[in-house]
């Protein structure tokens, strides 16, 4: 399982592999370094002697002076070492942060609709920065150890290979004790980091709805529930760790043991004759120097469990099926004239249950179409098919004559401009904001477009102008609409989506959002979905949709004469 | 950090059992080699057989023993850090339930969530990671320390002196490293809020095909995070190589006393020898503190964070009641400023008996919300006085507040939970009282329509809602409980006209006693109100009933007329 979690994760290591090689090669110079200095240490010793007034002086101070060198040219290592690997690491959190939003911005709009935020801000946060750590510090200290074990292994062979029989069984068998905890222990950190995505998923969702939760003084109750979550989470926190507890001590076990055993074993070769006392303690003492590398590599067995069920949620993530890429030959779109046309189209977001039947309809290139019907007919759904969030379940849409999947999905989106019904803005300025859609607008044309939308004066109020950065409160959702009209007026869109733009705004602003429509309207096709019937009434065509289907169309004057659905609701409007 | 250390108190006594097994358990593991030395210096020598036995028999035991105590000494590490990051995680949940509209402002929604996230993480791995790695290397830092002070008081000296300056390097390395991993953590936030910002506007983001942009601005904010944790790292970088360095200094200080000494004749050179074996035992116990230093300075830095917010003050206090019963619902010359800077909200003054209608109109960005926002105590008004249910809403606390309002928010998420879930909403209402007032909100035709009915689940944020369901939904939420004042803000901006007429209908019916509040931009929710006020640029610029401003205020009847086509 490990292993294939670091085959994934391969592809992100790769592109920093001769990194990791200069930095391993780097520290294996430190290690020998502060191996020559006991080397040294030794040597200075010597030249101190064991007669007094017979200390050989310059020899002390050169074997110093070369300790010294010794250990600041390691201490400084160490830190290159350090500060490299933490960069590299850095780096690779990094990649894989970035590639983690990639993917997430190539996802189809009902990954979002399912996943809660908070669990995505889990993964590319709290799991992503848990395989950082792994990187920048665990691996240093895994590559120290792994010298220091090598390095007196190799002695011990040469010292003594009947004696180096002991850890024949001794390895294996913490191999064999690791590799059977591990199995246990990876499902336990995987539930880990799903509870952590849970309860921050929970967290960032009750954020949304704080203050129905204060209006209807449910803090007791929602506290409640969060601690169910949170202890779930805790108590798998505690789970894992706890399972994970005997991971390190029982390597370590195995490691005391074997030096019990080459003690007592040694002891035995040597009253048999087979080893001199010098060897066996030489052999003893470099047993030894295992301990210490060996205790803190095992204690980083829990970590690199850790990290590894982190990186696979974070892969999890990557491994999501994209929208479908453009199929080959897809055709660029430069222009439309904007002939839009549904023809039979069926779809539900659940097949069982469909939104659209059989919808029909013909929206001719340059007209004002205006959608109306009651909320739930299937409104917003025609405009999440035609920017191609989903595909029907069967009929087809064609612009200009062409089915819309034979476009580049980009740049049919390119060509529509639309204000949706859910305004969203971001956390930048509000000249960002409104050049969103058209990155090269210039601060006059901004402003020219926020004149059209009649946020103009509003923003000139502020103190710091175009230059406010929006925050969570302070603007209101008909204010954001506004700013969306202006979003969407500085794009050069050929069809023009209005989904409930104006549905916040007073009717004295619509009125005059609508005169400036009025010239973004000139030579593009305009798709209106409203309930005002102010906002409709001079629509060339009026569809009216009803329960998934087209129940009418025609102009104002003719639905009204038909006495149909329309009628109904245009008279709604006057009725208390 | 007071207070976060403050969590660790209940635990004291399991704290001190876990350091003392864990400290038994180092202890064992020290004396290991000395029962190996003894094996090779005195019974092998001695062809002492049974000894070698003994003494490998007793090193087997300790063994078993260390494990047991190493293990059952990071279990109980592991359950303090558990139970303590749960306590501080629940606190600060609590705590920001509790804090005011005000207070989540000014640290904006995608801070905290990153507080009660990564931070609480942060502090999670520094309590882990100091119970566990924090006791065996001092331990065996002062143990050597002492050792020597026993085999050479004077080298030992220049020892002190040494880890003396060892320990305070670490000090500034890691008061210098604390402030980085506080910048390094607001980079964070940054992170999130583009998570968050994108994973609700992705439709948005899509349809302008902006995923480009997104990703370049993600880009930059995980830079900007990376780059703050690199500012960060090559500070605590620092802090091992340089204790490394100064106890190695400390190495060969010893070595030239030592000679000097040897050379005066006061120290047998043996002496030294002994004196550096101890030191390579100190010098392995540094081996993993790094890391240590790094979640401390990580979650000192979380723990100011998170601190912030625990400790933030109540600015919402309770004032004593007066006496004179007031309006139902009113103001009195009420002023306020979001960011006072320009009034939001300037003199409104308006009253409003029990059981009747209001209505508010104006421009968008006029003050309706701000207005509403005030009636609920959201937020505290700057000046003036607030009505509600008869009292002013500065002497009600938010128990008294409890169950006095029903209200439709703009921009209100619904739950990832059941249609019955998201309109009784924690209340534990009955069924029937939310089947009711799904009636009420003309919600029940399409409730009735999914397949479980008040059981069936919604999506995150009721994306499998049109706006108009979702809206309803809302709408039944604030009905369910039957309050006595009900504010619809722009509540019926997504419903046709003919589901708007009959929802305010069905209120007049189900709900007779209501106080009622609708801000609203259509002139038909508006036209049966007792009282509409006409709000512009923060001001009540008008106030009376349809008939009365039709005649008096120009933009009331202009409005009146763009919608109605001059019926009136």
């Amino acid at each position: 399982m490990k292993q294939t979690v670091l085959v994934r994760l391969g592809r992100f290591l790769r592109p920093y592999g001769l990194q990791f090689l200069l930095l391993l090669a780097l520290l294996l110079a430190g290690n020998l370094l502060s191996l020559a200095a006991p080397l040294l240490s030794g040597r200075a010793v010597n030249a101190v002697g064991i007669r007094a007034w017979g200390v050989d002086f310059p020899g002390v101070f050169r074997n110093c002076a070369g300790m010294l060198g010794c250990y600041a040219l390691s201490s400084l290592l160490n830190y290159t070492v350090s500060f490299r690997l933490l960069r590299t690491a850095q780096a690779v959190s990094h990649d894989l942060r970035k590639a983690a939003f990639d993917r997430m911005s190539e996802l189809p709009v009902d990954y979002f609709d399912t996943h809660p935020s908070g669990d995505l801000i889990s993964r590319v946060c709290y799991d992503v920065d848990t395989v950082n750590a792994t990187l920048s510090t665990d691996l240093l200290q895994l590559g120290t150890s792994v010298f220091t074990v090598a390095g007196s292994f190799l002695m011990l062979l040469l010292l003594s290979p009947r004696l180096t029989l002991v850890f024949l069984v001794t390895v294996p068998l913490s191999a064999a004790l690791t590799r059977f905890q591990m199995k246990r222990i990876h499902p336990l950190f995987r539930l880990r980091s799903k509870e952590l995505g849970a309860l921050n998923g929970f967290a960032e969702e009750r954020m949304g709805c704080r203050r129905s939760i204060r209006t209807y003084g449910v803090e007791k109750e929602d506290l409640s529930l969060f601690d169910e979550r949170n202890d779930a989470a805790s108590r798998a926190y505690y789970d894992a760790d706890r399972a994970s507890a005997a991971l390190g001590p029982s390597v370590n076990f195995v490691n005391n043991i074997s030096l019990t055993f080459v003690s007592v074993f040694g002891a035995l070769l040597y009253l048999g004759g087979g080893l001199s006392l010098g060897s066996l303690s030489s052999f003893v003492l470099y047993s030894r120097k295992f301990s210490g590398p060996i205790r803190e590599a095992a204690n980083l067995l829990a970590e690199l469990q850790a990290s590894a069920a982190a990186a696979e949620r974070v892969l999890d993530l990557l491994d999501q099926e994209p929208e479908a890429a453009d199929p080959a030959g897809a055709l660029p779109v430069e222009h439309l004239k904007g002939c839009i046309r549904f023809d039979h189209v069926t779809f539900g977001y659940d097949s069982a249950r469909p939104v659209l039947r059989d919808f029909t309809a013909h929206i001719p290139a340059g007209s004002l179409a205006a959608v109306v019907g009651p909320t739930g007919a299937g409104k917003t759904t025609l405009v999440s098919l035609l920017l191609r969030f989903y595909r029907p379940q069967s009929g087809t849409i064609t612009v200009d004559g062409v089915p819309l999947d034979a476009y580049s999905r980009d740049g049919l989106r390119r060509r529509l401009a639309l204000v949706l019904q859910d305004t969203w803005l971001f956390g930048g300025t509000i000249a960002e904001n409104i050049a969103y859609g058209a990155p090269g607008a210039s601060r006059e044309q901004i402003i020219e477009a926020a004149k059209a939308a009649r946020i103009h004066r509003f923003i000139s109020s502020l103190p710091q102008g175009y230059d406010t950065v929006l925050t969570d409160e302070g603007v209101s959702k008909g204010q954001k609409q506004l700013l969306a009209i202006a979003r969407c007026l500085l794009t050069d869109a050929d069809v023009v989506i209005l989904d409930e733009a104006t549905s916040n705004v007073d009717t004295e602003t619509e009125g005059e959002i609508s005169l400036a429509m009025e010239r973004l309207r000139q030579g593009r096709t305009c798709f209106v979905i409203a309930h005002r019937l102010a906002t409709i009434r001079g629509a060339d065509r009026i569809l009216v949709l009803d329960q998934g289907g087209a129940a009418e169309q025609g102009t104002h004057s003719e639905l009204l004469a038909a006495g149909g659905v329309y009628a109904q609701l245009y008279a709604a409007q006057f009725q208390s | 950090m007071r207070t976060i250390l403050g969590y660790l108190r209940p635990h004291a006594p399991r704290v001190a059992v876990g350091v003392t097994v864990k400290f038994t358990a180092a202890v064992l593991e020290l004396l290991l080699p000395l029962l190996l030395a003894h094996i090779i210096d005195d019974c092998v020598p001695a062809r002492d057989l049974p000894a070698v036995w003994r003494a490998g028999g007793l090193m087997l035991l300790m063994a078993f023993g260390a494990a047991f105590c190493n293990i059952t000494a990071n279990r109980m590490a592991a359950w303090v850090s558990m139970d303590m990051t749960r306590q501080l995680r629940r606190d600060l949940y609590q705590r920001t339930l509790l804090l005011s509209q005000a207070q989540l402002d000014r640290f904006s929604v995608s801070s905290i969530v990153s507080r009660l996230t990564n931070d609480t993480y942060n502090v999670h791995q520094m309590f882990d990671k100091i119970q566990r790695g924090g006791i065996r290397a001092p331990m065996l830092v002062l143990g050597g320390l002492a050792l020597t002070f026993f085999q050479a008081p004077p080298l030992a000296l220049v020892q002190l002196g040494v880890c003396s300056a060892t320990f305070f390097s670490i000090w500034l390395v890691t008061r210098r490293g604390i402030p980085r991993y506080t910048r390094a953590q607001e980079a964070v936030d940054t992170v999130v809020r583009i998570l968050r910002e994108n994973a609700a506007g992705v439709r948005v983001i899509k349809a302008l095909v902006c995923q480009e942009r997104e990703r370049e601005r993600f880009a930059a904010a995980s830079r900007a995070s990376k780059e703050a944790e690199e500012a960060a790292g090559c500070v605590m970088a620092a802090a091992n190589p340089l204790s490394d360095f100064l106890l190695n200094l400390g190495l060969v200080l010893v070595v030239l006393a030592g000679a000097l000494l040897v050379d005066r004749g006061r120290m047998a050179s043996g002496q030294i020898v002994a004196f550096l074996s101890y030191f390579t035992l100190i010098q392995t116990a540094t081996l993993g503190l790094a890391k240590l230093f790094v979640k401390f300075s990580k979650g000192v830095a979380s723990g100011r964070r998170i601190e912030e917010v625990l400790l933030a003050p109540e600015d919402q206090q309770v004032r004593a009641p007066g006496e004179a019963p007031g309006p139902e619902l009113g103001m009195e010359n009420v002023s306020f400023s979001y960011l006072g800077v320009e009034k939001d909200l300037d003199g409104a003054s308006f009253f409003l008996n029990k059981g009747e209608t209001l209505g508010i109109l104006g421009p968008t960005g006029s003050g309706k919300t701000t207005l509403v926002s005030l009636l609920l105590r959201l937020y505290d008004a700057d000046s003036g006085v607030v009505w509600a249910g008869g009292r002013d809403v500065s002497a009600l606390s938010r128990e008294d507040l409890r169950g006095r309002f029903g209200a439709v928010f703009q921009n209100e998420a619904l739950l990832n939970d059941s249609v019955y879930e998201n309109i009784s909403f924690l209340r534990g209402l009955s069924r029937e009282d939310v089947t009711a007032a799904a009636r009420t909100a003309q919600a029940w035709e399409f409730i009735e329509a999914l397949p479980e009915g008040l059981d069936a689940r919604l999506d995150i944020r009721g994306a499998n809602l049109s706006g108009g369901q979702r809206q309803r939904l809302l709408i039944a939420r604030a009905l369910a409980a039957r309050p006595g004042i009900l504010i619809l803000d722009s509540a019926d901006s997504a419903l046709d006209y003919r589901t708007a007429a009959a929802l305010h209908a069905a209120i007049r019916r189900d709900f007779p006693g209501v106080t009622l509040v609708v801000i609203s931009e259509r002139a038909a929710s508006l036209r049966d109100a007792d009282r509409i006020l006409v709000l512009e640029d923060g001001a009540i610029t008008a106030q009376g009933t349809h008939g009365e401003l039709l005649e008096t205020c120009g933009r009331y009847r202009r409005m009146a007329e763009l919608q109605m086509g001059g019926l009136t």
